[in-house]
C-alpha cells in the first residue's frame, strides 16, 4: 500500500504526461503481483468498493477527532480524505503493520456493510498520512491523480516493445490483477489468449488535410463522407462461446461507455462491430453537441434524460461481421458490407453516414463550406467537415499516412480582449499562459467586457514570450498565479480566438462556453474598442439557446 | 473549565501589552518583535517579519545582530546589544533571558521575570525536530507562555525530514537527466535543507540562486559545514541532474527558464496540504519545516506549565480550543504581521476566487 500511495502522491503532482509515464512505469516494473496489477485496476477505474462511502468516513473520525478542530482542519484543507489522512491520530497501543494493496482490494470487497467501518479503521491506524489519502482515495473511487485509463495501459506498454493499442485489443477480456498482461508486456510471455466475444478494435484515425495534399491526392481514390459532430464511437456485439449475447459501446480511446448509453446498447441484436458517431436525435434531427455532451461520463443515467435525449449511432465502418474481422478488407468492400447490413437490419436508432460526391476538389471544396447545400434535412448543424477515406484502405489502428484525411470547417472566429492570465503548469510554469478572454456587452455602467472563454494553446513559443512580457507589464491585479491585466478600450490585448463551437452554459458569467478555443492571432494592431461584442457570439447559438440567455 | 482572559488585570497582561507595534513591556520599557520601529526593540530571530530595521537599539543574539546586519546594512539600529543565551540581565524593573528557540541559526525565546516572580515566555517561532544548523529549543517553565501557531491545525504534524529528503534523491535518480530547483527560505531552510542532505550523504556541489549566497556563506562561517556550494550564475542546462535552491517566489519567475525543464520542489510546512502545495507550483512537495507541528505545540504548552496561553499569530482559533478544553486560560492575540517569511513578497493566492471574479469556470 506505501508504495502505492507513493506512487498516487507523485502522481497527483505531476503536470508532465511524459514524467507521470515513467512514475508509472517505474512502479510497474519494480512491483510484483498482484499488486501492480490492483494499481492498474484502480488506475483504470476498475476497482470499486460498495461499503466505503464519505458519511461512513466522517462518522469514524467523529469518533476520534473534536468536531470544532475536525471542521476547522476540514476548512483549510477542502478535501474530506485528504482531512481525514492527516488528522487521523496515531493509533494507541502496539503498531500494526502496514496492510498491502492487495490485502485491502480482497478483504473490503468480500467485507459485509457491518465489518467495513472496523476493517478500514484499522488500516488507517496502521498507515501513515501519504498511505491514509491513498487508501481513502483508493476506496471511496475516483482517485483524480490525472491519469486517464488510456494513460495507465501506456505505462504498462512501454514496459516492453508493446504498443497501447496491442493492450487496447485484448484488455476488455482481461481482468486484474492481470498476471498475462504484465508478463506479456515485459517479454516473458506470449499474448494473453482471451474469449472476450466483443473485443476494442483500436481505432483508425486520420490526419488534418493540408493545402499541398490536395495537389497530390487524386479524389477519384477517395471516398468522402460527413464528419458528423458527435463522438466517435464503436458498438461490438456478438455471442460468447455460452451463446450469450454480448454488447459493448467503446470510445474511440477503449473506455467502455455502455452504462452510460443502456437506451442503445439493449437494442443491439445482432453479431458485429460497427464504427460510427454517437448522436442524440430526436425526431430524425441530429442535436448539438451540448445535448450528447449531457449524457456524457455517465455511471447511471436518469430514465428522463434517457427519453429525452436518445442516442443514436450513424455508422461510418464495419469492422466485424458474423465473427468474421474484416479490418484487412479494404473500405470499398466494408462500405459495401455496411449498406447491405444496415438495409437487413432495419434499426431505428442505427443509419448510415451518406457518402458526399466527390467528382474533384471543387465539388469538395463547395460541400465543405455549406454543408447544407449538400445534405438534406436540418443535419447539417451537425455537420463538422469532411472525412475523406481511400477506397483501398485497410482499417489499420492509429493514424497511418496517406490513408484517412479530416478536412474541418473553417473554425469560429471572435476578436476578444484579454482579462486574466495565469501561470501555465510544468514547462510553462514561469510563463503566463492560461488566458481569459471576454467580449464587449452592454452592462448597467455602460460598455463592459464580459469573460466568454479562456485558452491555453495556439500560439507560437514567441507569441508566448511577447504576452508573457504583456502581462508583467500591464499587470493591475493579483490573485494568486492568476493576474488581471489592463483591458480597456484604448489599453489591452486583442486576441483573436478560434474555437469549433458554442454552447450555452450556467457556469460562465456570459451564458456561453466555447468549445475547443485556442488562440489562433495576436491583434496587437487592435485597440479593445473594436474587439466583438457579445451578440456576435450568440447569433452562433441555435436559436432557442439563444433566447433562453437573452 | 477556566473562561478566557482576554482583558489587563490578569498575569500576563500585568507583564506584557499589546500596542500597534506588537508586544510591549511596560515594566523594561521593550517592545519584542514590533512590527514598526520602536525606541527599544528585543528581537527573537532574523526572519524579516520578527527582525526590522530601523529601531532605536536592538537587542538579539549574535547571530541575529549579525543576521539583521547582513540584510538591512550595518545601521540597522541606533544601537545593538547582544544576548548571551541563558544569561539574565535587568532591563527597568524586569529581568530578561534568551533561550534557544530552534527555529532558526540564532532564533531565542524571550523570558520576562517580574520582581513580584511572575514568569512570562515569548517564544518566537520555534520548533522541536532536530535541526543540525541551530540550537535545539530550551522548555522553559512559566506562568505565562506566548505561543506561535502557524501550523495550529490538527492535520499539521511533520514527518521525519530524512524522510522528505529521502524523496528528494529518489525524484533525482528516477529523473537524472533533470535540474532539481528547491524552492527554500532564504534563512534557515536552505540551509538546514542543505545540512540534511548532506546527512543523507549526498556529496555534490549544491547549486544557490544569488539570494541564498551571503546567508549560506555566514552560516559556513559560523562553523556549519554544508559541503560545496556554488552560485548559479550564469549556468543553466549543464546544471541538469543537480540539486539547485532558490528563495520560493523564483520557483515560477523568468529566473527558473534557464534550467529548460526542472522538478519543482518546494520544501515548506505548508505543502502538507495538497491545495497549498500546487499553489506553490510544487511537483516535489517536501514537507520541511521551521515551526512547531500540532503536536510539538500542544506538547510544548503543557511542558511549560503555563496556566495561561497567549497565541500570537497562525492558526489562533485551533490551539485557543484546545488550551480552554485542557483548562488553560488562553487568548488569540492575531497580532498582524507576521507570517512565514516569503509570503509577503507574493501573497499566497487563490485561483478559485480569480476564476469566480472572472466569472471562469475550470472546464478542463
Amino acid at each position: 500500500m506505501q508504495r502505492f500511495a507513493a506512487l498516487l502522491d507523485r502522481l497527483s503532482f505531476e503536470p508532465r504526461r511524459s514524467a507521470k509515464l515513467a512514475l508509472m512505469t517505474d512502479y510497474f516494473r519494480s512491483e510484483t503481483d498482484p499488486a501492480r496489477g490492483l494499481a492498474l485496476a484502480a488506475l483504470t477505474g476498475g476497482l470499486s468498493f460498495r461499503h466505503a462511502k464519505p458519511a461512513m468516513l466522517r462518522a469514524l473520525v467523529a469518533e476520534r477527532v473534536d468536531p470544532h478542530l475536525f471542521e476547522l482542519s476540514y476548512d483549510f484543507v477542502g478535501d474530506l480524505s485528504e482531512t481525514i489522512a492527516l488528522i487521523w491520530p496515531a493509533a494507541a497501543g502496539e503498531e500494526t503493520a502496514a496492510p498491502d494493496l492487495p490485502e485491502v482490494v480482497e478483504r473490503l470487497q468480500q467485507a459485509g456493510r457491518g465489518e467495513a467501518p472496523g476493517m478500514i479503521a484499522g488500516w488507517l491506524d496502521a498507515l501513515d498520512e501519504t498511505g491514509r489519502w491513498a487508501l481513502l482515495k483508493l476506496v471511496t473511487g475516483g482517485l483524480r491523480v490525472g491519469v486517464s485509463a488510456r494513460l495507465a495501459k501506456t505505462a504498462v506498454a512501454a514496459l516492453g516493445s508493446l504498443q497501447p493499442d496491442d493492450i487496447e485489443q485484448v484488455w476488455h477480456g482481461l481482468s486484474p490483477p492481470y498476471y498475462g498482461l504484465f508478463a506479456w508486456a515485459l517479454g516473458e510471455g506470449e499474448q494473453p489468449q482471451t474469449d472476450d466475444p466483443v473485443p476494442f478494435r483500436p481505432a483508425m484515425l486520420a490526419h488534418p488535410l493540408e493545402a499541398r495534399d490536395m495537389e497530390v491526392l487524386d479524389t477519384a481514390d477517395f471516398a468522402a463522407e460527413w464528419k458528423w459532430d458527435g463522438i466517435r464511437v464503436q458498438a461490438a456485439v456478438s455471442a460468447g462461446r455460452d451463446g450469450r449475447l454480448r454488447r459493448r459501446l467503446y470510445s474511440r480511446t477503449g473506455d467502455d461507455i455502455s452504462g452510460a448509453f443502456p437506451d442503445l446498447v439493449e437494442t443491439l441484436d445482432f453479431d458485429a462491430a460497427l464504427d460510427g458517431e454517437l448522436l442524440v436525435v430526436i425526431d430524425g434531427k441530429v442535436q448539438s453537441f451540448n445535448a450528447l455532451q449531457q449524457r456524457l461520463n455517465r455511471k447511471t443515467v436518469p430514465a428522463k434524460m434517457m427519453r429525452e435525449l436518445p442516442a443514436a449511432i450513424r455508422a461510418y465502418d464495419l469492422l466485424a461481421l458474423g465473427g468474421e474481422d474484416l479490418r484487412e478488407r479494404p473500405f470499398r468492400e466494408r462500405r459495401a458490407m455496411l449498406e447491405e447490413f444496415l438495409k437487413q437490419l432495419d434499426h431505428p436508432r442505427i443509419d448510415l453516414s451518406p457518402l458526399v460526391p466527390s467528382p474533384d476538389w471543387a465539388a469538395l471544396t463547395r460541400a465543405r463550406e455549406a454543408p447544407a447545400d449538400h445534405h438534406e434535412g436540418e443535419d447539417a448543424a451537425a455537420i463538422e467537415g469532411l472525412m475523406l477515406k481511400r477506397w483501398d484502405a485497410p482499417y489499420v489502428s492509429g493514424r497511418p499516412k496517406g490513408q484517412w484525411y479530416k478536412w474541418k470547417r473553417d473554425p469560429f472566429r471572435v476578436d476578444a480582449v484579454l482579462m486574466y492570465a495565469q501561470r501555465g503548469h510544468g514547462k510553462r510554469s514561469s510563463y503566463y499562459s492560461d488566458y481569459t478572454f471576454g467580449v464587449w456587452r452592454e452592462g448597467e455602467e455602460g460598455a463592459e467586457l464580459v469573460p466568454v472563454g479562456k485558452a491555453y494553446f495556439g500560439f507560437t513559443d514567441e507569441e508566448l514570450l511577447e504576452i508573457d512580457r504583456f502581462v508583467r507589464q500591464n499587470t493591475i491585479n493579483r490573485f494568486g498565479p492568476v493576474r488581471e491585466v489592463r483591458h480597456e478600450p484604448q489599453t489591452g490585448l486583442v486576441i483573436e480566438v478560434a474555437f469549433e463551437g458554442l454552447n450555452r452554459s450556467t457556469r460562465h458569467k456570459s451564458g456561453v462556453a466555447m468549445r475547443f478555443p485556442r488562440v489562433a492571432r495576436l491583434r496587437w494592431d487592435k485597440p479593445p474598442a473594436e474587439a466583438d461584442r457579445i451578440e456576435a457570439l450568440l447569433a452562433l447559438l441555435p436559436q432557442d439557446e439563444a433566447t433562453a440567455i437573452r | 473549565m477556566r473562561e478566557a482572559s482576554s482583558s489587563a488585570g490578569t498575569t500576563g497582561g500585568d507583564v506584557l501589552t499589546l500596542t500597534a507595534e506588537g508586544l510591549y513591556c511596560p515594566a523594561g520599557g521593550f517592545h519584542i518583535d514590533p512590527v514598526r520601529p520602536v525606541e527599544r526593540a528585543l528581537v527573537t530571530h532574523g526572519h524579516a517579519d520578527h527582525a526590522r530595521p530601523g529601531n532605536g537599539a536592538v537587542m538579539a543574539s549574535r547571530e541575529t545582530l549579525d543576521i539583521m546586519a547582513i540584510r538591512y546594512g550595518e545601521d540597522f539600529t541606533g544601537t545593538r546589544q547582544e544576548a548571551v543565551p541563558g544569561e539574565a540581565i535587568r532591563i527597568g524593573d524586569v529581568s530578561v533571558s534568551f533561550h534557544p528557540a530552534g527555529h532558526v541559526l540564532g532564533s531565542m525565546q524571550v523570558k520576562i521575570e517580574t520582581a513580584k516572580g511572575t514568569r512570562v515566555v515569548v517564544s518566537g517561532d520555534y520548533k522541536r525536530q532536530a535541526d543540525p544548523t541551530c540550537a535545539p529549543f530550551e522548555p522553559l517553565a512559566c506562568d505565562v507562555f506566548v505561543t506561535e501557531a502557524t501550523f495550529g491545525l490538527p492535520v499539521f504534524r511533520h514527518p521525519p525530514v530524512a524522510e522528505e529528503i529521502g524523496k528528494l534523491l529518489k525524484s533525482l535518480s528516477l529523473f537524472d537527466g533533470r535540474t532539481h530547483l528547491v524552492g527554500a527560505y532564504s534563512l534557515g531552510k536552505a540551509q538546514r535543507v542543505i545540512a540534511e542532505l548532506r546527512a543523507a550523504g549526498y556529496e555534490r556541489t549544491i547549486y544557490l540562486h544569488g539570494a541564498l549566497e551571503r546567508l549560506c556563506s555566514y552560516y559556513q562561517a559560523q562553523g556549519i559545514d554544508l559541503g560545496t556550494l556554488e552560485p548559479v550564475g550564469r549556468r543553466a542546462k549543464e546544471l541538469a541532474g543537480e540539486i539547485v535552491l532558490c528563495p520560493p517566489g523564483q520557483l515560477a519567475d523568468r529566473w527558473a527558464r534557464r534550467f529548460g525543464d526542472p522538478v519543482t520542489a518546494v520544501a515548506s510546512g505548508w505543502v502538507r496540504v495538497r491545495a497549498r502545495a500546487r499553489q506553490r507550483g510544487a511537483e516535489l512537495p517536501l514537507v520541511i519545516s521551521d515551526h512547531a507541528d500540532w503536536d510539538d505545540l500542544r506538547e510544548t504548552v503543557a511542558e511549560t506549565g503555563a496556566g495561561e496561553i497567549w497565541v500570537t499569530h497562525g492558526a489562533e482559533e485551533a490551539l485557543v480550543h484546545w488550551c480552554r478544553q485542557q483548562g488553560l486560560a488562553a487568548r488569540p492575540l492575531n497580532l498582524i504581521g507576521y507570517g512565514d517569511e516569503g509570503d509577503a513578497a507574493e501573497p499566497a493566492g487563490n485561483v478559485e476566487a480569480a476564476d469566480r471574479a472572472a466569472g471562469i469556470g475550470s472546464t478542463t
